[in-house]
């Protein structure tokens, strides 16, 4: 599938595209096909996102999976803090990027 | 320390209200992002991974208590409660919302700071020796040098869009504390005849084609040095290549005219400069000096150390270096504790660094391109009390220079350049050679990290580097050998395929193994493997 990412305009927070507008968790992440690259261009057109891009993804029984470990950081947060992550209570988040 | 005159005060303000203000345009749609990120970048505002990263300007490393209190406070109120110690002697914030960014900048030019120059293809901040100012073997102390080159190079006109970024380092000493050859510009300063001159050094860098530099002059007057400078800079302006990023360094210009010519252009430069007189008033380096005058130290001092507290003996043996004046000592306060991330500092260690500096270092603290920082002038009556408050804040780590003392940039957790990870892998080597004893055995051991080639992590300077590879979507790391940012700087040479995170681990416990076994008398690390090569370090990591 192919989803589509970017940051908050205002936070820098890591967004991801729901289907009807920008989630901040990955699991919300919708396939947006060959309409990525039209979307990402009025979204951040009309100020919802900065720097978005289209990426590669799949679906596993744990959700939505981006294929590059760049972007399950992103998706995480940074596995040396898992404090700071999506998943403040679980130390082994970070191996969910590997 | 310096202080800022109203010119210095005035420009940093009005640059916080010319940010602000396109700030607030990019907000309500005004700029495009296209429009606005060389305009945030140069005010040292990126876009990471998770966030914006503001980058802030220490100049050549050297802080006020104020200023360090200042930047826990803004961890605390804009971050998520600490900040990022660079090996450029910088600052980092991960974490900052755009709408917020402006307001920082005012904060810190309430205490004399900004993040002007901390990106761009322009002259970054001055790096310098820590120990400026309170090294026994310095010719001179290079802060003043720093500070009239940070004056000379912000907003320079004509250095403002360079071919590429262009990094400074100013030294004094014999013992290059600074990587000053890993520069595209290295100072030393020395003295000949009992005249302050500088040896100069150009095109040095590390990235994706490392360099030493080399010298392109013995001796530059004291007072010739900026024309001598502006004429590099020129040459390079003029001739540096535009038209790839990976080659528009000055190392690569230097490299493919080669040093001689190099030079020529540059003396042909200098002697036109030299017939304009650009160089700035000698009555400029003359107001500049006093500010680094040194602080009024108590005489008569004692030098002995009660160190009947083992765990403070320990401490004070590795952490504490020699200052020139009696009675008094350099502290180094580690920012590398077991398992934790290489430079980073929470609101309170910062907070507590900047009490130290008030109450036992003349209101003074130094950063270092090792990630650390430096209280420089403390009572050795005081250094029990300093180590007990460092202990309780979990900054008393015992590991200067040592295996566990370990450069790691910030990597994939943040970094949107990184291809790997830098600081998990540092944190297992933390935990693998956590006993001090091990660490105490080994001496002497640079091990620095990078998460790609753009080796911010310094990994081509490492006695062992490491460098985060991308292998088809997998981290991968490769080993290199024999890498120096001191006086007698190398490019370290890697060692063959690449490792897993916990791979590499295991091979640098094989190359430490094989150090201990081959090693002579006195040997480091670093003298052990120049004396044997890579065979052998080879053979026991591939088998």
């Amino acid at each position: 599938m192919k989803i589509l990412t970017g940051n908050d305009l205002g936070t820098g927070d890591v967004i991801w595209w729901a289907g009807d507008g920008w989630s901040r968790q990955l699991a919300d992440s919708v396939d947006v096909g060959d309409k990525g690259e039209e979307l990402a261009g009025a979204e951040e057109a009309a100020l919802r996102v900065v720097a978005p891009y289209v990426i590669d993804a799949t679906v596993t029984d744990e959700g939505v999976r981006p294929a590059h470990i760049k972007d399950r950081i992103r998706a995480l947060g940074p596995t040396v803090r898992p404090d700071l992550t999506l998943k403040p209570n679980d130390a082994d988040a970070g191996n969910w990027v590997i | 320390m310096y202080r800022y005159d109203s010119y210095d005060q005035s420009i940093v303000d009005t640059r916080v209200e010319e940010f602000r203000d396109q700030t607030q345009r990019r907000l309500a749609g005004q700029l495009t992002e296209d429009q606005f990120k060389p305009l945030r970048l140069m005010n040292g505002l990126y876009l990471q991974l998770h966030a914006y990263m503001l980058r802030v300007a220490i100049p050549y490393g050297t802080l006020s208590g104020k200023q360090m209190r200042k930047l826990g406070e803004i961890a605390a109120k804009y971050d998520k409660g600490y900040g990022h110690f660079t090996t450029r002697q910088n600052l980092q914030y991960n974490w900052i919302k755009l709408a917020d960014a402006p307001e920082i900048l005012a904060e810190l030019a309430t205490v004399e700071m900004h993040a002007i120059q901390t990106s761009g293809n322009c002259i970054r901040n001055i790096s310098s020796d820590q120990y400026a100012g309170v090294a026994a073997d310095e010719v001179a102390d290079p802060r003043p040098w720093a500070e009239l080159l940070r004056q000379w190079s912000t907003f320079h006109p004509e250095f403002t869009y360079l071919p590429r970024k262009f990094k400074i380092a100013v030294i004094a000493s014999e013992e290059d504390r600074s990587a000053m050859k890993l520069h595209d510009i290295g100072l030393k300063l020395v003295k000949r005849d009992g005249q302050i001159g500088a040896e100069v050094y150009a095109g040095g860098g590390m990235g994706r084609t490392p360099m030493v530099a080399p010298q392109i002059s013995d001796f530059v007057p004291e007072d010739e040095i900026i024309s001598y400078l502006e004429a590099c800079l020129r040459v390079y302006n003029r001739y540096g290549r535009r038209d790839n990023k990976y080659k528009a360094r000055i190392k690569i210009l230097v490299h493919e005219l080669g040093v001689d010519e190099y030079k020529r252009q540059v003396e042909e430069e200098f002697a036109h400069m030299r017939i304009l007189g650009l160089n700035p008033p000698t009555e400029e380096l003359n107001r500049i000096r006093p500010f680094f005058a040194n602080p009024a130290y108590e005489q008569g001092l004692s030098d002995d150390l009660d160190r009947s507290d083992p765990a403070f003996a320990l401490w004070a043996d590795r952490q504490v270096a020699a200052h020139k004046q009696p009675g008094y000592a350099i502290v180094n306060i580690s920012l590398k504790p077991r398992g934790g991330i290489p430079g980073d500092a929470s609101a309170e260690q910062i907070e507590l660094a900047a009490e130290l500096a008030e109450n036992y270092s003349f209101d003074e603290l130094r950063v270092t391109h090792a990630q650390n920082l430096v209280l420089p002038h403390v009572k050795k009556a005081d250094l029990y009390t300093i180590w007990q408050k460092l202990d309780a804040a979990g900054l008393a780590e015992a590991n200067l220079d040592l295996i566990t003392d370990i450069i790691a940039c910030p990597g994939l957790d943040y970094c949107s350049l990184a291809n790997a990870r830098s600081i998990p892998l540092a944190q297992k080597l933390s935990e693998r050679f956590a006993s001090i004893e091990q660490q105490k055995d080994l001496g002497e051991l640079k091990v620095k990290i990078s998460g790609c080639i753009n080796a911010c992590g310094h990994h081509h300077a490492g006695h062992i580097g490491v460098l985060g590879v991308d292998r088809k979507g997998v981290e991968n790391f490769q080993l290199s050998l024999g890498g120096s940012g001191a006086e007698d700087a190398a490019v370290g040479q890697i060692t063959g395929p690449g490792f897993s995170e916990d791979g590499v681990v295991d091979a640098i416990e094989k190359v430490t193994d094989l150090y201990l076994a081959q090693r002579e008398e006195g040997e480091r690390f670093l003298d052990t493997y120049r004396r044997l090569g890579m065979k052998p370090f080879k053979e026991a990591i591939y088998g």
